[in-house]
């Protein structure tokens, strides 16, 4: 068992968990995921790991309520225990074993969507322990949405955030705030990190592509057992079929396949709505009453 | 019991039909009376033949003497000096061209039933509460096992009963490897038999620890000088599944059959109560021919699909036990041979509606002896499908071969080891199963544990 010394909603629908996971925290790197499975009849849920302590042995982790799995997820507290902890699984950032000399000389620019902030965090971090200043855009639909912008703040070089409808800072998109830093200000990056939804990565790099800095973005597919053995997370990167799990998660992203890979993430749509009505009636059913908060 | 000794007792089998919708065991099993007749078939040969084509060299005439005298767990014990893993391997062994194939029954007549008395014999012994005899005391050295199954299970068992304290190291979250992830229900129970083995491998004393990916949560190196193994046994199995690299294939509803049946097996999607969900389809195509083809073609059956399975040579050459083919089509699998598909056909929302194919015909014989099959021109057509299961094999995963300084691996990217013991190119480092050989059988694995298993007591015992 793996048990939650932590539990806090962050946001709406999204959660923030530390774990006790030893082996994980001693040997995890930026870039990589880990599986959960909250018990015995759980699903192996994918997650990216925002950050890590290697003396305390904790891994934290951030997710978003899409479907029955994370929200039974969510419903667990501190001194709850995950019954399977994975990991790490998937390769580490390229920065992590490129010669140090060479990333320092290089000029990055992190682009974090929504819950995407979470896994870009510990590449900044990461950043900041080697001595180097990367400029971050952090963006989310409103104010409320936005997560992790102290912690964001005190690693990164210069960080610039942005909402969708103007409610926090600048208004607009990541991609408003790419033109304006590389077209206006004249700014220039070596390479750029895109991590969040499918398409906003989908959108950073047809305009990253427009402006020639290499993209980087890291995908979250359907999984199983995220080992390299079932070839769900099947990607086509360029004329290749990459495995997610054991190639990725970290991709070129001007050579992904976006659209296939947004129609391949729908593919259990139904049976996740499925899922999610039932469990809305057990959990319905355990208040009493027909669900629809009447009776209370 | 009447007995026609030409014949073998035959074993009782839920009903096709029956059967066709719901994921209980197929085989029903003997009993003691219908194992004892047949026990009485055996002809008990001074040079008997039947051990020399069992890989693990189980003394068969030995243990059916004990069920003729009605000495079930004597049996067991026979067994037991052999294998760990009898109630599977009674199960999903191809008997027919190891043990019984060399049979002299089988010369004018049935061969003796050995894999159903095998399975009797360890399904009996269970109930009645045996449990393998454990060492007295360990001799203080540690083992690492990478890999919970047929490979990893055996190689710790024998490393066990030799003294060892042997820990396995399992990635995924429950023990069993293939028994669990791979090989269906209806073929061999989970709970009822695989747990209850892997808990009589624990009963040797052997730990396991699930949830740790050697190569990623670990190195061997690090096993080796912070965690204080002094040999490692690597029975990391099969890989990453192949697909054919035609149009279509990473269309929705296009599943590897490792997917599928993990999704299944492992996961259990096919039970209400589990989380983990399949797109069970209503027309599927399964494209291959061997013993995991049928299982994910009789999976897609239960799950109420109509299941075709479309392979490129003819029945003689299809890989699959010849027992699964038999059950797959009294079960109502249809068998599209002789047909190769070139494309799959894909909607607007990108999901699967049919795939196309080519009729085969076999030509000369290719470097393996099967007769190459060969495209007849015009032949093309369409099959109509919502879901297609891709089961082609798989090619090694890099996890831990990637991650070993010194491990090599051939031109296959299978690790190198030595056949008789399971040496590998790193010193301490022994390997064997899939991650050596590619996708091969269950008794096959075991047999490379077990020579394992010897080289690193071999190894161990002489620093």
């Amino acid at each position: 068992m793996y048990r939650i010394t932590k539990a806090e909603n962050i946001a709406d629908k999204i959660f923030l968990m530390d774990v006790e996971a030893p082996r994980i925290a001693r040997s995890c790197e930026p870039g990589q995921f880990i599986i959960a499975k909250i018990d015995e009849a759980g699903e192996r849920i994918p997650l990216t790991i925002c950050d890590y302590n290697r003396e305390t042995g904790i891994i934290t982790i951030v997710f978003q309520v899409v479907g029955a799995s994370t929200e039974r997820m969510s419903w667990l507290k501190a001194g709850d225990a995950f019954r399977d902890f994975i990991g790490p699984l998937g390769v580490a950032s390229e920065f992590v074993t490129d010669d140090l000399e060479i990333v320092k000389q290089r000029k990055y620019l992190f682009v974090a969507g929504g819950v995407g902030t979470a896994p870009v965090y510990p590449q900044v971090k990461w950043m900041r322990g080697h001595g180097i200043d990367a400029d971050v855009i952090m963006g989310a639909k409103t104010k409320d949405l936005l997560i992790l912008e102290a912690e964001m703040r005190a690693v990164a070089g210069n960080l610039y955030v942005t909402t969708d409808d103007g409610s926090y800072e600048r208004k607009g998109m990541v991609t408003n705030v790419i033109e304006d830093l590389v077209v206006n200000q004249g700014k220039h990056y070596d390479v750029c990190v895109a991590i969040g939804p499918m398409i906003m990565m989908k959108f950073v790099c047809l305009l990253t592509k427009k402006l020639g800095i290499p993209t980087i973005v890291s995908l979250n597919p359907i999984m199983v057992d995220g080992t390299g053995m079932c070839g769900a997370c099947r990607v086509t990167v360029g004329d290749e079929v990459k495995f997610a799990c054991v190639d990725g998660p970290e991709f070129d992203g001007h050579l992904v396949n976006f659209d296939e890979a947004m129609k391949r993430q729908q593919m259990y749509k139904t049976e996740e709505g499925r899922a999610m009505l039932k469990l809305k009636e057990g959990a319905s059913h355990k208040h009493g009453g027909c669900g629809c908060g009447g009776d209370q | 019991m009447d007995v026609n000794v030409l014949k073998r007792v035959p074993v009782r089998e839920q009903e096709p039909k029956v059967r066709a919708t719901n994921f209980e065991e197929v085989c029903l099993g003997y009993n003691l009376e219908e194992a004892q007749a047949e026990a009485g078939r055996c002809l008990n040969c001074k040079n008997a033949q039947c051990v020399k084509g069992c890989p693990v060299s189980i003394s068969i005439p030995a243990f059916i003497q004990k069920v003729k005298d009605g000495d079930i767990i004597g049996a067991a014990d026979v067994i037991a000096q052999d294998s760990a893993l009898p109630a599977i391997c009674g199960r999903v062994c191809p008997q027919e061209t190891q043990c019984e194939g060399k049979c002299i029954r089988g010369i004018k007549g049935d061969p003796v039933s050995i894999g159903k008395l095998e399975r009797f014999v360890a399904d009996t012994a269970r109930e009645m509460g045996y449990v393998p005899k454990a060492p007295e005391k360990t001799n203080g050295k540690k083992v690492a096992v990478i890999g919970s199954g047929p490979a990893g299970l055996t190689c710790a068992g024998d490393l066990a009963r030799l003294g060892y304290e042997v820990t396995i190291f399992e990635a995924l979250h429950e023990p069993g490897g293939v028994l669990v992830y791979g090989i269906p229900e209806f073929r061999l129970p989970k709970d009822a038999v695989v747990q209850k083995e892997i808990e009589n491998v624990k009963k040797l004393g052997v730990q396991i620890e699930t949830n740790v990916v050697v190569g990623k949560s670990i190195t061997i190196d690090q096993l080796m000088q912070e965690e204080g193994f002094s040999a490692v046994f690597i029975g990391s199995g099969a890989g990453l599944p192949k697909f054919m690299g035609i149009p279509g294939e990473n269309a929705n509803g296009v599943f590897s059959a490792n997917e599928y049946l993990t999704r299944n097996n492992l996961m259990k999607a096919f039970r209400e109560d589990y989380d983990t969900p399949i797109v069970g389809g209503k027309k599927v195509a399964v494209v291959g021919g061997g013993n995991v083809a049928m299982d994910a073609a009789r999976t897609a059956l239960r799950l109420g699909a109509e299941v075709h399975i479309v392979y490129r040579r003819s029945e003689e050459e299809l890989p699959a036990r010849v027992e699964e083919v038999h059950h797959a089509k009294e079960e109502g699998v249809v068998f599209d041979l002789l047909t190769n598909p070139t494309k799959i056909l894909v909607n607007e929302d990108g999901w699967v509606t049919g795939m196309e194919c080519v009729r085969m015909e076999l030509g000369e014989p290719d470097a393996s002896g099967r007769r190459r099959p060969v495209v007849i021109p015009g032949s093309e057509f369409e099959l109509e499908l919502d879901t297609v299961i891709m089961a082609l094999g798989t090619s090694p995963n890099p996890l831990i071969s990637s991650t070993t300084e010194g491990l090599e691996i051939n031109k296959w990217k299978c690790i190198i080891a030595d056949e008789k013991n399971g040496k590998t190119t790193k010193e301490g480092v022994y390997a064997g199963g899939d991650a050596v050989t590619g996708a091969a059988t269950v008794i096959l694995a075991m047999e490379a544990g077990k020579a394992g298993a010897k080289g690193i007591h071999e190894y161990l015992s002489n620093q």
